[in-house]
């Protein structure tokens, strides 16, 4: 069902100490499509999305297991670089968290870590970054602002911008809406809309018709299991399994 | 707990109960008045049309703000598209039992041609159908509605009978042609009839398996 899989995970659990977070996960993220997760609290999903990237890196009681394939390469091991990773698996979470600093530093500062330091390179891929989350229009004439200046919708779309800039292949978005209003999140899901064109997109997301509405693949999780994955439209019109209708009619969750 | 929405629901079925019941009596009516020459039974077809339609209309709204309110999905959705297509193919139903009450009242205005035993048995099984396919629907029952389907051909090949036979009265007594006529339109009416009905079954097992079968129902 699935055209070329950019992201594949196999047998993934994860364990947070003695707890098992995540059991046998197999999902195939295609490329240039949408992958959405869903599930009640607790059922999974972010820790699952934060192993795609290494996230969970960071717990100290955390432990992966299986593989977590990137265009086919096991990154589920101590030897990948997990910085070069993230370059290419970019991540925008729940609030928006620029950096206290201006728009445009905002998108160069990871720039120029990476060593792009000519003033006229910087301003074009700021520009290119921001017209791609677009933002650029609303923000152009007030580039030295303060990103906290802007609303909460624009600081969302400013850290797109901001892990746009970097050039990734894959952008994971936890719950991205969770935070903005209905007019932002309708920018938002447009924008994701657009951007599966040029990169793969996985989404977490509380909101099922958010996932009905800009995914092309869902997963239903629940207690740390996948119950179900299958085409969007199947899943909102005829699941296969009796819990992911009774949690998508909202019958429990 | 029971949701707020399963509430709405029940008004639904019972709105659509209501039009099904309604329905099926001007499947009656319009038969009974052709059968046993009562004009009057024919005007009350022509009346209870309107409040058929009234109830269609009904439904529609409030499907359409259910849609929009509660944005339903899986079985949920399935079952409010299969109300809406349901209530319009009962609409069409008790359209063609008034068009038999037209016949009806034009049939009466002289002596019978012959008498009527073939349309009466038709008309019950095609009004069984309605019944049943509205029954599967309620009771998510895809047997019965399977087996509905398949009682269409069983309509099908009543109406050709009816033909034949009056054909024959019309290549004898070209006179009887205007009255054989309408009789033939009457049995045309009925299958149609069955057509929805058997529309409606395939709607319910949409409804319930959510697979789709119309248009080659043999395949279930």
């Amino acid at each position: 069902m699935v055209t070329k899989a950019k992201i594949e995970t196999k047998n993934v659990n994860f364990y947070y100490g003695n707890k098992q977070a995540l059991k046998n996960i197999n999902v195939i993220c295609a490329e240039h499509k949408v992958t959405a997760l869903i599930g009640p609290s607790g059922c999974g999903k972010s820790t699952f999305i934060r192993t795609l990237n290494r996230m969970n890196d960071v717990i100290p009681s955390a432990r992966v297991t299986g593989e977590i394939l990137l265009d086919n390469e096991n990154i589920n091991q101590p030897r990948i670089d997990v910085v070069e990773l993230r370059k290419k698996i970019g991540m925008v979470f729940q609030k928006p968290n620029p950096f206290p600093k201006s728009i445009f530093n905002n998108i160069a500062y990871g720039l120029r870590i990476n060593g792009i330091k000519n003033k006229r390179n910087l301003e074009e891929i700021v520009e290119n970054s921001l017209s791609e989350a677009a933002l650029w229009n609303e923000v152009k004439d007030r580039l030295d602002d303060n990103a906290f200046s802007l609303s909460g919708g624009q600081q969302q779309r400013l850290c797109i911008a901001r892990s746009l800039a970097i050039e990734p292949e894959v952008i994971l978005f936890d719950e991205p809406c969770s935070a903005i209003d209905p007019v932002a999140t309708a920018k938002i899901e447009d924008l994701i809309h657009k951007l599966k064109e040029n990169y793969t997109v996985v989404i977490v997301t509380h909101n099922m018709q958010q996932a009905a509405r800009i995914s092309d693949y869902t997963a239903f999780m629940m207690l740390g299991e996948l119950i179900e994955f299958d085409n969007t439209d199947k899943i909102f019109t005829n699941p296969s399994n009796k819990l992911t209708e009774d949690y998508i009619t909202g019958r429990f969750g | 707990m029971e949701r707020h929405l399963d509430e709405e629901f029940d008004q639904l079925k019972e709105k659509l109960l209501r039009m099904a019941a309604l329905t099926e009596e001007a499947i009656s009516l319009a038969i009974t008045s052709l059968k046993e020459r009562k004009e009057n039974l024919a005007q009350q077809v022509l009346k209870q049309e309107e409040d058929i339609d009234v109830l269609d209309v009904e439904l529609d709204k409030l499907c359409l703000t259910l849609l929009a309110r509660h944005q339903p999905m899986a079985v949920d959705l399935r079952f409010l598209t299969s109300v809406l297509r349901i209530s319009s193919e009962l609409e069409r139903i008790a359209d063609q039992a008034v068009n038999i009450a037209q016949r009806s009242l034009e049939l009466l205005k002289s002596p019978t041609l012959k008498p009527l035993i073939d349309i009466p048995r038709m008309a019950q099984l095609a009004k069984k159908m309605v019944k049943d396919a509205i029954d599967a629907f309620i009771q998510k029952d895809t047997e019965l509605a399977k087996n509905v389907c398949e009682r269409d051909d069983e309509v099908d090949d009543l109406n050709d009978q009816i033909f034949r036979e009056l054909l024959t009265y019309m290549l004898q007594d070209p006179s009887s042609i205007k009255k054989a006529v309408d009789l033939i339109l009457v049995g045309r009416h009925l299958e149609r009839i069955a057509d929805h009905a058997t529309n409606i079954s395939e709607n319910v097992i949409y409804f319930v398996k959510g697979k789709t079968i119309k248009h080659h129902c043999e395949h279930i």
